[in-house]
């Protein structure tokens, strides 16, 4: 049995990375977008914590501290987008991003 | 030191200015006030203003004469600079002045003559509801006369000249509305431009021959070569000088071009004889040119023809400007340049021999002339060649002596004839007067004495003048062939038979006799203006339809007074000469401002031959006239005339005074006294043709019709079908290749230029249309690009490695 090794975590990020993307990209739900975009912030935590242990050794915490920070800014992050998607939904009476188009004009 | 007596030196004074400026400012306030002083005052503020400046100017120029009279002979040359009017290379033109013995007479002649013509023209002119324009007019006639004569240079004088080629053209045209009037105007005008084109033509090549530079080794002025010589000149700063002292060069002034020419240290004298023009000699064609231009204003052959026509002027303006002054102007000018044609035997031959000719060519038109001035004018022709062989054999002080008693004779017998005319309303044919004697004795007996004077008896002024001509004549040997002065005498002594006949025949005609004139008044009213000079066929025609009723016309001439009065709108002027007879039905005498200056007219015609030309023979010392002009004519001394004895002087004079004009007289008398003689008839119908062709003046006015004036027709008429077709053709041409280039030129800028600009907008626009549509303000979209340029890139990233 192989132990785990970067390449799995790495294999985990990008899998999580893919998934948020493509929640990005194909919910209408503002709220689905925001979802998945926590879903991306959480694939670049995941490489973070991995490079910091197989690269920089268990030693180091430079990856902890980005991460926590991420974590951070996703709380923040969230706090504003769902403030956004409330004036949206003021706004338009939807959160559906298809019906909100007012930036192409 | 015979030079230093050539050399005229002038006298400055300051006040020669205001003889002319009198006549200008009366002319200037009666055209800018004439017309509401005429409606307000009546006609005497006119006159006021007309007479006044004139009797000021006279004034003027008799205190001009009496400081002269007091001046040393050589002294006597005023000079009034007022300014310089142009400044150009060696050209310099000045607005001055002059005043010498010649300039002075002539002076006194305008000024005088014309004050006393000013006061008959009140009493001639009283109907005429224009009346401030004729004083107008004659007032800028005198100015334009006084320039004429008193300009200190060529310039001035030129400016004189076409002044009163302006005045007599407005004057001739008085009564503008009648189109023959007007015609006769347009020609005298026309007629005197040919003369002016030989004035300006003579003037421009004595210019061009005065240039020159300083030979320093002979110390003599040499001349310029080629034609820019004049332009250029000497330099103004360095004005050349010769030996005693006399300025060269090229010169406007007459006193400066006389110094240079009368000073034998200058050489000008010699250098002008050997200087030829185009082959001909310079000074033959200078004077030429001149003469030429003497020739049309004191109408000479071939330019007479206007002078005739020009009595369709008012008779005061015949008299002034058509006997007395304008046209003597050529002669004046002659005078004046003596210096310059002394020196040209051929100029002197062309002058003395055209001025015979034209004595006796007008001489013999005057013999079957009707109309009273047309006998007039043709004498004033006849009478002006007198005078130039006088100035053209280099007798010019006899010249000038015709001149003046010209002056005086013939402006008497013109007021004289507007007397009759006025008397006998308005006619003008002679066949219709007759018996005037009875009817107006003073104007019979001033113009009898006129007669005598022109005629040339030995009491008269005319005597004394034209035999002193033609005796000069006979001696002449200054011209160009010996035999020349005695042909000239025996044409000039033919011509005064001439004179004497038709003056005299004019006078019996006119004053002898029965009164023929139909009291046809009323008639010829109707056809024409009531001052209508002759037209001698209406008159003739309306001799035989109206001469005979004449007691029916009695009647009726009662009221013709009315009829006239109201038809012209003259009524106002009749206040103080409504009882002048002008409209009765029998001949009256004219007002007393007419007859007064008649008569002092005829005085002067008898006594000025007497006080000024008293002839050498009889008294032994030389005239008071030729004394006083002699310093103004310094070539006269220069003139060869052939020795005879004074009792060879006395037959040609007994041969002049006697023989010639009582010849002259007698066959009038015998013709034409009391117009009993069936004799000039009978003559008529001998020789019709012969007679025909005297009539009709030698058909001269029918032969410049088919030449002159159908030539220049012809040449403008040519000049106007090369202008319709030629150069039209050019023209339109020119334009049609300008519509092609500008068409081709749209084209370009059309498809082309705007193609390039509305292409680019259209592909601006067309891009924009498109690709409008990536934008769609969908966020997703906008991810699905980036992520797909990413996957791009990274693909790419495999691949190029």
């Amino acid at each position: 049995m192989t132990s785990i090794g970067l390449p799995h975590f790495l294999i985990v990020g990008a899998a999580l990375f893919s998934l948020g993307m493509v929640t990005v990209v194909t919910r209408r739900n503002a709220v689905g977008i925001l979802m998945g975009v926590e879903l991306i912030l959480n694939a670049a935590n995941v490489n973070f914590i991995a490079f910091n242990h197989y690269v920089d050794g268990p030693g180091k915490l430079t990856g902890q501290v980005f991460s926590i920070f991420v974590i951070v800014l996703a709380a923040a992050e969230a706090a504003i987008g769902l403030a956004i998607v409330l004036a949206i939904y003021q706004t338009f009476k939807t959160i559906d991003v298809q019906e909100t188009d007012l930036l192409r004009q | 030191m015979e030079n230093k007596e050539a050399i005229a030196e002038a006298i400055q004074v300051g006040w020669l200015w205001l003889i002319p400026a009198f006549p200008l400012l009366g002319s200037a306030l009666n055209v800018a006030f004439g017309p509401r002083l005429q409606k307000q005052y009546g006609k005497r503020a006119n006159h006021a203003i007309a007479i006044g400046a004139m009797v000021l100017s006279c004034i003027v120029a008799e205190v001009a004469f009496w400081k002269m009279v007091a001046a040393e002979p050589g002294h006597r040359f005023f000079e009034d600079h007022l300014w310089t009017m142009l400044q150009s290379g060696a050209l310099k033109v000045d607005l001055s002045f002059g005043l010498d013995p010649l300039g002075m007479l002539m002076t006194m002649i305008v000024t005088h003559v014309a004050t006393l013509i000013h006061v008959y023209s009140t009493g001639y002119m009283a109907d005429e509801p224009a009346y401030w324009r004729f004083f107008m007019w004659l007032n800028l006639f005198v100015f334009s006369m006084l320039l004429l004569v008193m300009g200190s240079n060529f310039v001035v004088m030129f400016f004189g000249w076409e002044g009163v080629g302006l005045c007599s053209y407005g004057l001739i045209g008085f009564w503008y509305e009648d189109v023959e009037k007007a015609k006769a105007a347009m020609k005298a005008f026309v007629v005197n431009r040919f003369g002016d084109f030989g004035f300006v033509i003579g003037l421009f090549v004595l210019f061009w021959s005065l240039s020159g530079g300083w030979d320093v080794q002979t110390n003599r002025y040499i001349p310029e070569r080629g034609l820019a010589g004049a332009v250029m000149g000497g330099v103004p700063s360095q004005p050349r000088v010769s030996p005693s002292g006399v300025a060269l060069g090229p010169t406007m002034e007459f006193r400066e071009l006389r110094n240079q020419i009368s000073d034998e240290s200058s050489g000008m004298a010699e250098r002008l004889h050997e200087m030829t023009f185009w082959g001909i000699p310079v000074l033959a064609f200078i004077c030429i040119g001149f003469f030429i231009g003497a020739a049309g204003k004191s109408a000479q052959l071939p330019l007479y023809v206007w002078l005739p026509d020009a009595m369709a002027g008012p008779t005061p303006v015949s008299a002034l400007i058509h006997a007395a002054t304008m046209v003597t102007a050529g002669v004046y000018m002659v005078a004046r340049l003596n210096f310059l044609f002394a020196m040209s035997p051929i100029a002197m031959t062309v002058v003395a021999v055209v001025g015979c000719l034209t004595a006796l060519f007008a001489a013999s038109i005057g013999f079957f002339q009707y109309d009273i001035k047309k006998v007039l004018a043709y004498s004033t022709v006849s009478q002006l060649g007198f005078m130039f062989i006088g100035v053209g054999v280099g007798a010019y002080w006899a010249g000038v002596f015709h001149l003046m008693t010209h002056a005086f004779f013939k402006a008497c017998l013109f007021l004289g004839s507007g007397s009759v005319i006025l008397a006998c309303h308005h006619e003008q044919d002679m066949r219709k007067m007759g018996g005037l004697r009875e009817y107006t004795p003073i104007t019979r007996w001033t113009y009898f004495a006129a007669c005598l004077a022109i005629a040339g008896f030995p009491v008269a002024s005319g005597f004394y003048s034209k035999d002193e001509i033609l005796w000069k004549a006979f001696t002449a040997r200054g011209l160009a062939a010996p035999w020349i002065g005695p042909a000239i005498w025996l044409v000039g002594t033919l011509a005064a038979l001439g004179t004497s006949f038709y003056m005299f025949r004019s006078y019996f005609m006119t004053f002898t006799g029965t009164y023929r004139g139909g009291h046809g008044h009323e008639d010829k009213e109707r056809l024409e203006d009531p001052h209508a000079m002759a037209a001698h066929a209406h008159a003739a025609a309306a001799d035989e339809a109206h001469g005979h009723d004449a007691a029916a016309a009695q009647a009726v001439a009662a009221a013709a007074p009315h009829q006239h009065d109201t038809s012209h709108g003259a009524a106002p002027a009749h206040d103080d000469h409504a009882d002048h007879g002008h409209h009765g039905g029998v001949p009256q005498e004219s007002p007393r401002s007419m007859t007064w200056v008649l008569i002092a007219l005829a005085s002067a015609a008898v006594l000025a031959g007497f006080v000024f030309g008293w002839p050498s023979a009889w008294a032994g010392h030389e005239p008071l006239l030729e004394r006083w002009l002699s310093p103004s004519l310094p070539a006269a001394e220069k003139v060869p005339f052939a020795e005879f004895s004074h009792g060879t002087e006395l037959l040609f004079q007994f041969i002049g005074g006697i023989v010639v004009a009582g010849g002259g007289c007698g066959l009038a008398y015998l013709l034409y006294n009391d117009n009993r003689s069936t004799v000039p008839a009978r003559l008529k119908e001998m020789f019709p043709r012969a007679w025909g062709v005297v009539f009709n003046k030698y058909y001269v006015d029918e032969l410049y019709q088919a030449t002159v004036v159908r030539g220049s027709l012809f040449v403008s008429r040519a000049f106007y079908w090369i202008d319709q077709n030629l150069i039209d053709a050019l023209v339109n041409f020119m334009g049609l290749l300008g519509r092609a280039v500008a068409y081709v030129d749209a084209a370009i800028d059309k498809y082309l230029v705007d193609g390039a600009v509305n292409g680019l907008a259209s592909l601006t626009w067309n891009s924009g249309r498109t690709l409008r549509r990536v934008q769609t303000g969908h966020i997703q979209t906008y991810l699905f690009g980036a992520l797909g340029g990413a996957i791009v890139f990274v693909i790419l990233q495999y691949v190029i490695r």
